[in-house]
């Protein structure tokens, strides 16, 4: 194959990977990210990692997922009091739901319906059916709801309350609190390990990461983190994920500029990777080759080659970039 | 109800869809039809059903303070100050302790200024509140403590900045939610230092208060190495709006400086002096640039939401003695869910426990000094219409936590708790 003369070698090496990676033809995935200063969301080609699009939502857009078939982008517009729905591939506002007050994060049932959404403003997580923007239920929780989780059979939605510093287990047949976890500060994010058997919380003042057996809803570990010359204070766990075959997870270190690399499987860190300013949220390309890191406070995207753990590129995006999701 | 589902719905949508999607819009349209006022909204179950377990009893005690000769309408003191602030605590306290079914109450007392605030105080220990939060001058504070010296009470200091409190004046049945003025002026001390700004001109009113917060400008000057070049007592008497633009110009004549620092913390003249000294110079301290533990235009690392959660109850914006009132209901809410024990020892251990920290919307967790019970958090500097930095600055460094470089560290700490 010859190499692109324009292209430096780095970037040749990743389209090279994605190339030998017969992607289907013209199925070139991307990577949607929300600007939360610029009412925007930025669209990068994951190819050619590129901004190809630049599209304006609703007033300061925070989380954001995808449609478990990737044709749909959801945005939460908090600022608006209302969640946001793309086509992935016009970019065009499709609809919007209901979202209850300042919707900050929010998850959707693994079948893509009904979409569990936190009113950090409101103490209440709001349930609301995607297909007709029916209103569910509104499940009281603690006090400012952020992180949302979902069990991969969908039988438990998981809520994290920044205040109140608990992880609130629902149980999503009749939605109601099973079991409340007491967490330390700030716990911003939920995630079930792909498998279900494990649960991760992020606690970013607390500066640790809860990892809970969903069999007892009890701590198994809590994964704390030290980098030389970054004092305690500026570690603060945010996103979480971690790989589907359940190996590696990456937790975003917020004003530590860093994602750190943990072995699923000892709960060990292993290595942190130098991102940009205030790593926010975390998103997979689908084929987990890569992974995006939103990087709030230098406004632009880390890709994160997963298997050689090494930061590849940044792509500038907008201000403030919030969350991220890649689709195929 | 601003909805209703019926179970069936519900039950259909959460846990059947799984096997449905994409969901067939009829199912939808029938679904809703069914009757359904009768069912039971698919919330929680609400916390009044459930009997606590414990119950936490929390009292206030607000003297009120020596009203100013004369306040600006933009200063009028709400009359709820404080007291709202430790309302909203007990709510955000029933949002997170009904999970654990604890159970908060708040009792409510203001004494006025010439009253006597311990009969206030005995009277709410004797009703079962085993936590008290005050906001009294620091001689009836230290009557308080004294009076239940040994016994299981925890008093929390929610308005006295005196630095005497934390330091030979300390109590080990204290905490103290208030900064300090030893804080205070320490954050404003290394905000002007990173600015360059070292050389100060210092104006002190004529309230004991304001002799004391002096004392702790100059103790912070000589910390972080700043000179006062200069220092005058306000002398135009209580009221000189009518003649500040005459006076105050002759009164700033001290030469060269970088900045005024005025000490006046019932605001007599410190809202005066700007744009009227003589040299076209920036004022900090008790007006101007101002170090506070809160400001309504505070609003980073979750900080809105609290505002707002303030502004929904009590349709006003939220001010410094409302944060700390709130604080101090909040330490013992946030304490309580890791005691899930009211008994004030219990709690007071976990307040003092390593692993403690309170939320106070700055980035960094809050918790208390063992040696001084002071809670160590970051300081905002804020004018009237924004927040401008939050101390501890970047660059001061320290060996356990940057928050100890604002107040007594422990080595300086001549506080020896009994």
């Amino acid at each position: 194959m010859k190499r692109p003369i324009m292209l430096s070698t780095g970037i040749a090496a990743l389209a090279g990977l994605l190339m030998v990676d017969a992607l289907p033809a013209q199925a070139s995935p991307r990577a949607f990210v929300t600007n939360e200063r610029d009412h925007t969301m930025s669209v990068v080609d994951m190819n050619t990692l590129k901004v190809i699009d630049t599209i304006k939502t609703g007033r300061r857009p925070r989380g954001i997922i995808a449609s478990p078939d990737g044709k749909l982008i959801y945005v939460c517009a908090s600022d608006d009091n209302r969640v946001e729905v793309y086509d992935a591939a016009t970019l065009k506002l499709v609809k919007t739901l209901r979202s209850g007050p300042d919707p900050e994060l929010f998850v959707l049932h693994p079948s893509g319906n009904p979409l569990y959404i936190a009113n950090e403003d409101d103490n209440m997580v709001t349930v609301v059916n995607v297909e007709n923007n029916d209103l569910v239920a509104e499940i009281p929780v603690g006090v400012e709801p952020e992180g949302m989780g979902i069990s991969p059979d969908g039988k438990y939605m998981v809520n994290t309350s920044e205040t109140t510093n608990m992880a609130h287990v629902v149980d999503t047949s009749n939605n109601e609190i099973i079991e409340n976890i007491l967490v330390d500060s700030r716990p911003r994010i939920a995630q079930f390990t792909e498998d279900g058997k494990q649960l991760w919380v992020s606690s970013e003042v607390g500066g640790t990461v809860a990892v809970i057996d969903p069999a007892t809803w009890k701590i198994i570990k809590k994964i704390s983190f030290k980098i030389p010359g970054v004092t305690d204070d500026a570690i603060q766990p945010v996103g979480v994920r971690v790989t589907k075959d359940g190996s590696k997870a990456f937790i975003a270190l917020g004003p530590a500029n860093r994602v750190a690399v943990v072995n699923a499987k000892t709960l060990e860190v292993e290595k942190y990777l130098l991102v940009g300013q205030r790593v926010w949220q975390l998103g997979f390309t689908p084929d987990e080759k890569f992974l995006l890191s939103t990087n709030g406070n230098s406004n632009d995207i880390s890709v994160i080659d997963v298997a050689n753990e090494k930061v590849t590129k940044s792509v500038t995006v907008g201000r403030l970039p919030w969350g991220v999701v890649v689709v195929p | 109800m601003r909805w209703m589902a019926s179970a069936a719905v519900a039950a259909l949508i959460a846990a059947g869809i799984a096997m449905l999607a994409p969901l067939p819009a009829r199912a939808q349209e029938t679904g809703p039809a069914t009757p359904s006022v009768a069912s039971p909204p698919l919330t929680a179950k609400p916390a009044a059903a459930i009997a606590p377990a414990q119950t936490f009893h929390i009292g206030v005690v607000r003297q009120l303070p020596e009203p100013p000769p004369w306040i600006a309408p933009l200063q009028m003191p709400p009359d709820d100050l404080g007291i709202a602030g430790a309302e909203l605590g007990i709510r955000d306290n029933l949002t997170s302790g009904r999970f654990l079914k604890l159970d908060y109450k708040l009792s409510t007392e203001i004494v006025p200024t010439d009253g006597d605030p311990l009969p206030v105080v005995q009277k709410l220990v004797e009703a079962g509140n085993g936590f008290i939060l005050l906001d009294v001058p620091a001689d009836q504070l230290l009557k308080i403590a004294d009076a239940y010296k040994g016994q299981d009470v925890v008093f929390i200091n929610v308005g006295a900045t005196d630095d005497r409190l934390r330091q030979q004046d300390c109590r080990a049945n204290v905490f103290h939610i208030a900064p300090s003025r030893a804080m205070l002026t320490d954050a404003l001390a290394q905000f002007l230092v990173t600015k360059r700004w070292r050389n100060w001109f210092l104006m002190v009113g004529r309230t004991d208060g304001d002799k004391l917060y002096a004392e702790a400008v100059r103790r912070s000057a000589k910390k972080f190495g700043a000179k006062i070049v200069a220092e005058k007592e306000w002398d135009y008497g209580p009221d000189a709006r009518a003649t500040a633009q005459s006076e105050v110009p002759r009164g700033t004549q001290v030469g060269e400086y970088d900045l005024l620092i005025v000490a006046d913390e019932l605001g007599e003249f410190g809202d005066i002096l700007p744009y009227n000294t003589w040299l076209s110079r920036p004022i900090a301290g008790t007006q101007g640039l101002m170090p506070l533990s809160w400001h309504p235009t505070m609003e980073n690392w979750g900080a809105s939401q609290l505002q707002s959660r303030f502004f929904k109850q009590s349709k006003r914006l939220m001010l410094p003695l409302d944060f700390q009132m709130w604080q101090g209901v909040f330490a013992v809410g946030s304490a309580s869910l890791k005691t899930r024990d009211s008994a004030p020892a219990k709690v007071k251990a976990q307040l003092l426990s390593p692993d403690y920290d309170l939320p106070v919307f700055k980035g960094v967790a809050a918790s208390f000094r063992d040696w001084d019970h002071q809670l160590r958090q970051p300081i905002l500097l804020t004018h009237a219409t924004n927040t401008v930095t939050l101390s501890p600055q970047a660059g001061f460094l320290h060996q356990t936590s940057p928050l100890d470089t604002l107040g007594f560290d422990r080595p300086e700490s001549a506080c020896k708790l009994q």
